[in-house]
């Protein structure tokens, strides 16, 4: 343990007391709001207006301002459900398990839109809305996981332990992580390959590539405003009588 | 860490691994049945169903689209690059349609070897770029001496 230094531990454990979180997420808030809205307003402008049409795809393209990073987002928000589930199995800290169940439903908006826009896009330029390739399918069982996730908690009366339940699906569904991103390479699909994680230069022109990538950013600061406010809910709800929470609903009042 | 910390991790770590190998096994079994479509080439050298609908996907052979008739039936060559596949359609071609384009078509192989389509999808290539870019590479591509 002696490779962590020492400041990190002390900011582990005061984001693991409940109060001390969240007052900070309070403070937080005002400015993840702002961000998310400089970014969005930057990344819609320079990608509906700015960015030049396709050269065969004309404007129909532009749909990617949403598809791409919502499909990314899917993917990071389940990969930190799942941490963050293994982090509350193993350590049993409260915090991690409310950052786990209260990403689910963020998570599973995305993989919602992600698979509608692409749906959209799907039947004038492929000429179908769906086909059962190995991309779109499974993406679409991550929709399932994440929907899985949610009823599992919902289903288990004592938080704890559906924390615990939770947790371990999310752990058992982390293996379709690297199926959908490598999916595209590992099989013949319908669906396009990587345009911008492959390793060489990607190949996407920078003046598309750029409104693409301050979207992803917007949309990973929309994710944790949700998140945030989620979880801070959810703590309210699970402490009810502790002494913080009584004192926040008394200066509410 | 404490040993029951250490335990757990250990526990997940051992599940994590164990599920992704057999989920690794199992999509290797079925790697076949997960290919979304067969190649030209493995259509010529047989691999393809001989009296079953399967897809087949191949990029447009540039010159090869014709349209006799009543307009609505196409006869063009797929290829990838190294054999082609005469395939035959009758409907609506997608927007992305075009010679020198990735599309995948869904149909069978009539006795004389063509292959009738009774859907065809385009393939959308990874690549993104404006106008402009694309005509000056090809105009580089044109200058270039071919070798």
């Amino acid at each position: 343990m002696a490779l962590i230094p020492a400041p990190v531990i002390r900011f582990y454990h005061r984001m693991a007391s409940p109060p001390h979180f969240y007052a900070l997420t309070e403070k937080l808030m005002p400015w993840l709001v702002a961000i998310f809205v400089v970014l969005l307003a930057i990344g819609l402008y320079g990608g509906l207006y700015l960015a030049p049409p396709d050269y065969q795809q004309g404007d129909s393209y532009r749909i990617i301002y949403i598809h791409v990073p919502s499909a990314w987002m899917s993917l990071f928000i389940y990969v930190m459900m799942a941490v963050t589930g293994a982090i509350g199995l193993v350590w049993r800290i409260k915090l991690a398990e409310i950052v786990a169940i209260s990403s689910a439903s963020v998570g599973a908006s995305f993989t919602f839109i992600a698979l509608v826009t692409g749906s959209l896009w799907g039947k004038p330029m492929w000429g179908t809305w769906w086909v059962w390739d190995a991309r779109l399918t499974s993406e679409l069982i991550l929709l399932f996981l994440y929907l899985g996730v949610i009823g599992l908690y919902n289903a288990i009366d004592d938080k704890r332990t559906a924390s615990k339940a939770v947790a371990i699906l999310a752990l058992v569904g982390v293996v379709n992580i690297p199926v959908i991103h490598y999916s595209v390479e590992w099989w013949n699909t319908l669906h396009q390959g990587p345009t911008v994680t492959k390793m060489d230069k990607p190949s996407i022109h920078v003046s598309m590539l750029v409104p693409l990538l301050v979207m992803a950013g917007a949309f990973k600061f929309y994710y944790l405003i949700a998140m945030l406010k989620r979880a801070q809910l959810e703590l309210l709800q699970r402490e009810p009588t502790s002494a913080w929470v009584k004192k926040i609903v008394a200066e509410q009042i | 860490m404490k040993p029951i910390r250490r335990q757990r991790l250990i526990l997940i770590v051992l599940m994590v691994a164990g599920i992704g190998a057999g989920v690794g096994f199992a999509l290797k079994s079925f790697n076949e049945n997960l290919m979304y479509f067969f190649s030209t080439s493995d259509v010529l050298a047989g691999k393809a169903p001989p009296d079953r609908l399967f897809r087949l996907g191949g990029m447009v052979v540039k010159g090869s689209v014709q349209r006799p008739g009543d307009g609505l039936t196409v006869h063009f060559k797929l290829t990838d690059y190294s054999k082609e596949v005469a395939v035959q359609y009758t409907g609506i071609l997608p927007d992305l349609f075009r010679e020198g384009q990735g599309i995948v078509a869904n149909g069978k192989l009539d006795g004389r070897g063509v292959f009738v389509a009774d859907e065809v999808l385009a393939k959308h290539d990874e690549n993104y770029m404006p106008p402009e870019v694309k005509a000056s590479l090809k105009k580089q591509a044109a200058s270039k001496p071919i070798e």
